[in-house]
C-alpha cells in the first residue's frame, strides 16, 4: 500500500496542469460557439444597450407632455404658446393660470415638466430686464428629463425669435433677453450623457460577465456531465480558469464594441491612458467572471443561478454611483458600494475617458478592484464541490 | 500491490436522516467481473460513487487500487473507469471532440492516435464528427464505454451500463468487458439483466442498502436453496390463484405459458403444488431447478417485505 501526503488546502493551486486547463478551455470554447443564441445575445447586448440609452441622450425628444402655466395673457406669450404647440417637441396638455395646477400635474406623472411665464414678463422683456422663464422637469427619469429641459430651451429660444423683429429687433441677439431658470425636481443632480455611455460599460459587462459564468457549474450538474467531469482527475482550479477564460475574449469583444459605438456615435473624448483603461477592463472582466463562477459553486440550478445573479445585478446598478452620486449615498449603501467592482470600475473609466487621468491617478481603485477579485477567486474555489455531496 | 482491487468495509451513506448505504464491505480480486445487484433504489449508485470518490461516506473506510478511498481520490480517479448509469459526456460536443477532451483531462500522450484507435473500436471513425447527443442510446452507451477506457483503467466501474440496449449491443457489449477482464481490468458492474449477472464471476446483491449475498455466482443457488416447480396448462389463471394462496410457495412467478412456484421448504412446496394438480386435474406440473430469474425475483420481493 502506497501512503500520499495529504491534500493541503492549496494543493489545488500549486498542483495545476495547464494540458487540463486547456482541454477545459478548449471544451468551453467549443460549446460557446454552439450556442449560439447565448452567443449572439453577449454580442448583441453592448450594442442594443448602447442604442437605447444612446437614443434618449443623443435624438431631440419630441412630444413630451408640458403643462403651461401663464401668469399673464399678451400678445408675446400668445405667439410662445403657439411656437410650443406647434413644435413636436412638447404637447402642451394645459394651460393652466393657477401654480397650484401645474404642480398636480407634474407629481401625478400627467405631465413631464410645467413651464411657468411670469405677470409682468412682456413687459419686463421690453424693459430689458431679462425676466424669467421657470421650467420645472420631473427629473426622476433623469434621461428624459435632460432631453426635455433641452429641448423646452430650444423652443422658448425659436418662440420669440419672430417677435423679436422691427423697433424690437435690438432683443434679438444673444444673450436672450430672458433668462430660463430651471429646476430639476427629485433629481437634482441630473446624469450627464457623457458620464452614461462609459458607465454604460460597466453595466453591459456586469450583467453578461456575471450571467454567463453563473451557470459554468450548475449546467453542468443540470445535465448530468457534472459526474463525469468529477470522476476525472481534473482540480477545482483547472476547472474554474478553463472555464472562464473564453468569457475574457466575450469581455474583450464587448469592449471594443462599445469603445467603437461611443465614439462613432455619441462622439465620447477618450482623453487617458489607455493602458490603464486597458489594465482596469480586465481586472474589471475577471471581477465579473468569478463573481459568477462563485455564484455557480452555490446555486444549485440555473434558475437560482439566475436569481442570484440579480441579486447582485441590482446593487451594481444602484450603489455603484450610476445610478445616484457615490457621495450623496448613506454610509452603509457606500460600504456596500465599495465592495462591488462595478464601483471601483466606474470611478476609473470616468476618471480616463472623461478627465484624462493617467495609470498613477486611478491605482487608489484599481487595487480594491485586485483585492476583490482575489477574495472572489479564492472563495470560488473553497465553494467548489469536489464530491457529488 | 495488493491484489484486491476493491477493498472497502462498512460504508455507510445517509441523505438527511435516511441510511441509502448501511455498512457495505466489499472485496474484489484483480480481474474479476463483480457483478452488483438489487433492486431500483438500493443504492448501488451510491455506492459506486463511494468507491471513485464522488461521495463522501459518513463512516467506513478502505483501499481502492490500494489508495486511500477517503483521501487519495485523485490518485483512484486518474486509474479508474467509471462509466454514469446516466450519459454523462457532453450532448454538443461531437465524438471525436468528447474523446479528445477525456483524454486531455487524464494527461493521455499519443492523443490523436488514441482517439483514432477509439474510434475505429467502436466502429464510430466515419461519424467521429457527429454530435454525441444525435446519437441513439445503444451508441450512447458504447461512446460511454470507450470514454471511460481511453485512459486504460485498471478498474471499470460500470452502472447499469447496458440498461434500455438492445440485444446485440448488450452481447457485444459483453464481449468487450470480458476481453478486458482477459487483459487484467477488474469490472463492478451494475445490472438488471439476469443473462447478466450470470455471465459475472461474483454477485454482489444489495437491498435497501444492505448487502444480502456476495458470493461467486455459481455457488448462489445452492446458498439461497430455492426449490421450483413448474405448473402448465388450464386453466393457468385459476392455478396460479391457489397457489398465491398455498402456504409453503413462496414466489409465483409467470414465464410465458408456464408459471414456476419457488419455495424454501421442498416438501411443503411440493405439497402445495400437488393440492392444486387435485383441484385443477388439467394442468401439468413437474420439478425444476430454481433459476437465478427466479432466485433473484424471490430477494426482490423478500426485501420489499422487509422494508416496506
Ligand atoms: N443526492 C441524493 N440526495 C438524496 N437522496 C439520494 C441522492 N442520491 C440517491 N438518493 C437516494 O438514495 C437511494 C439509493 O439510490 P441509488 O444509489 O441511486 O440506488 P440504485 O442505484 O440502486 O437504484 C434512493 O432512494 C435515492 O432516492
Ligand atoms: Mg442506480
Amino acid at each position: 500500500m502506497t501512503t500520499a501526503p495529504r491534500a493541503s488546502p492549496f494543493s489545488a493551486l500549486f498542483d495545476l496542469s495547464w494540458a487540463r486547463v486547456f482541454a477545459v478551455f478548449l471544451k468551453e470554447l467549443v460549446q460557446m460557439r454552439r450556442d449560439r443564441p447565448t452567443f449572439a445575445i453577449m454580442i448583441m447586448m453592448p450594442v442594443m444597450q448602447l442604442v437605447l440609452f444612446g437614443y434618449a441622450i443623443n435624438t431631440d425628444p419630441r412630444h413630451l407632455p408640458a403643462v403651461v402655466e401663464m401668469r399673464e395673457d399678451g400678445p408675446m406669450t400668445r405667439a410662445f404658446l403657439a411656437s410650443l404647440t406647434q413644435s413636436t417637441y412638447v404637447d402642451i396638455v394645459a394651460v393652466t393660470h393657477r401654480a397650484e395646477d401645474g404642480e398636480a400635474m407634474i407629481r401625478a406623472g400627467q405631465a413631464t415638466f410645467l413651464i411657468s411665464i411670469p405677470e409682468g414678463f412682456e413687459r419686463r422683456l421690453v424693459r430689458g430686464e431679462r425676466p424669467q422663464i421657470l421650467i420645472a422637469a420631473d427629473a426622476s427619469d433623469p434621461v428624459a428629463a435632460g432631453g426635455a429641459l433641452a429641448a423646452v430651451q430650444q423652443v422658448a429660444a425659436q418662440a420669440f425669435a419672430p417677435e423679436f423683429q422691427g423697433s424690437l429687433a435690438f432683443l434679438a441677439p444673444a444673450p436672450p433677453p430672458y433668462e430660463i431658470v430651471v429646476h430639476r425636481r427629485y433629481n437634482p443632480a441630473g446624469v450627464t450623457s457623457f458620464n452614461i455611455v462609459p458607465a454604460l460599460l460597466g453595466v453591459i459587462l456586469t450583467m453578461t460577465m456575471v450571467m454567463i459564468t453563473s451557470i459554468a457549474l450548475t449546467r453542468e450538474t443540470e445535465r448530468g456531465t457534472m459526474e463525469n467531469l468529477l470522476a476525472t482527475p481534473v482540480r477545482p482550479a483547472e476547472v474554474m480558469i478553463g472555464k472562464t477564460t473564453p468569457y475574457v475574449f466575450v469581455g474583450a469583444i464587448q469592449v471594443a464594441i462599445v469603445l467603437i459605438v461611443a465614439t462613432l456615435l455619441f462622439q465620447i473624448p477618450f482623453t487617458g491612458s489607455f493602458l490603464a483603461f486597458l489594465i482596469a477592463v480586465t481586472l474589471f472582466i475577471l471581477a465579473n467572471l468569478m463573481l459568477g463562477y462563485l455564484i455557480s459553486t452555490v446555486a444549485r440550478t440555473q434558475m437560482q443561478a439566475m436569481q442570484m445573479t440579480f441579486f447582485i445585478f441590482l446593487p451594481s446598478i444602484l450603489l455603484s454611483g450610476f445610478m445616484f452620486p457615490f457621495r450623496a449615498m448613506p454610509a452603509w449603501a457606500q460600504v456596500i458600494g465599495e465592495a462591488l467592482p462595478i464601483t471601483h470600475f466606474l470611478r476609473i473609466v470616468r476618471e480616463i475617458v472623461l478627465k484624462g487621468a493617467g495609470l498613477p491617478d486611478v491605482i487608489g481603485d484599481l487595487w480594491p478592484l485586485t483585492v476583490i477579485l482575489l477574495v472572489l477567486a479564492t472563495l470560488a474555489l473553497l465553494r467548489f464541490r469536489r464530491t457529488l455531496d | 500491490m495488493s491484489d484486491t482491487v476493491i477493498d472497502v468495509r462498512g460504508l455507510t451513506k445517509r441523505f438527511g436522516d435516511r441510511t441509502v448505504v448501511d455498512h457495505f464491505d466489499l472485496q474484489v480480486p484483480r480481474g474479476a467481473i463483480y457483478g452488483f445487484l438489487g433492486p431500483n433504489g438500493s443504492g448501488k449508485t451510491t455506492t459506486i460513487r463511494m468507491v471513485c470518490g464522488l461521495l463522501k461516506p459518513e463512516s467506513g473506510d478502505g483501499e481502492v487500487l490500494g489508495f486511500d478511498v477517503l483521501r487519495e481520490s485523485l490518485k483512484i480517479k486518474e486509474r479508474v473507469g467509471y462509466m454514469t448509469q446516466r450519459f454523462s459526456l457532453y450532448e454538443d460536443l461531437s465524438i471525436r471532440e468528447n474523446l479528445e477532451f477525456i483524454s486531455r483531462l487524464y494527461g493521455l500522450d499519443r492523443r490523436a492516435e488514441r482517439v483514432d484507435a477509439s474510434l475505429a473500436d467502436l466502429g464510430l471513425i466515419e461519424r467521429q464528427g457527429q454530435l454525441a447527443g444525435k446519437l441513439s442510446g445503444g451508441w450512447k452507451q458504447r461512446l460511454a464505454l470507450a470514454a471511460c477506457m481511453i485512459h486504460e483503467p485498471e478498474l471499470l466501474l460500470l452502472d447499469e451500463p447496458t440498461a434500455g440496449v438492445d440485444p446485440k449491443a448488450r452481447r457485444d457489449f459483453w464481449d468487450a468487458i470480458r476481453r478486458y477482464s482477459a487483459q487484467g481490468v477488474t469490472t463492478l458492474v451494475s445490472t438488471h439483466y439476469m443473462d447478466e449477472a450470470v455471465q459475472c464471476d461474483s454477485i454482489a446483491y444489495i437491498a435497501y442498502g444492505k448487502k444480502l449475498i456476495d458470493s461467486p455466482t455459481a455457488d448462489i443457488p445452492k446458498q439461497i436453496g430455492l426449490y421450483g416447480w413448474r405448473v402448465a396448462g388450464r386453466p393457468l389463471m385459476r392455478a396460479q390463484e391457489l397457489l398465491e394462496q398455498s402456504p409453503g410457495v413462496e414466489l409465483v412467478a409467470r414465464f410465458g405459458a408456464e408459471i414456476h412456484a419457488c419455495g424454501k421448504g421442498p416438501a411443503a412446496l411440493e405439497r402445495a403444488v400437488r393440492a392444486v394438480k387435485a383441484a385443477e386435474p388439467h394442468v401439468e406440473i413437474a420439478p425444476i431447478e430454481a433459476g437465478f430469474e427466479e432466485i433473484f425475483i424471490y430477494l426482490m420481493s423478500g426485501a420489499m417485505d422487509n422494508f416496506q
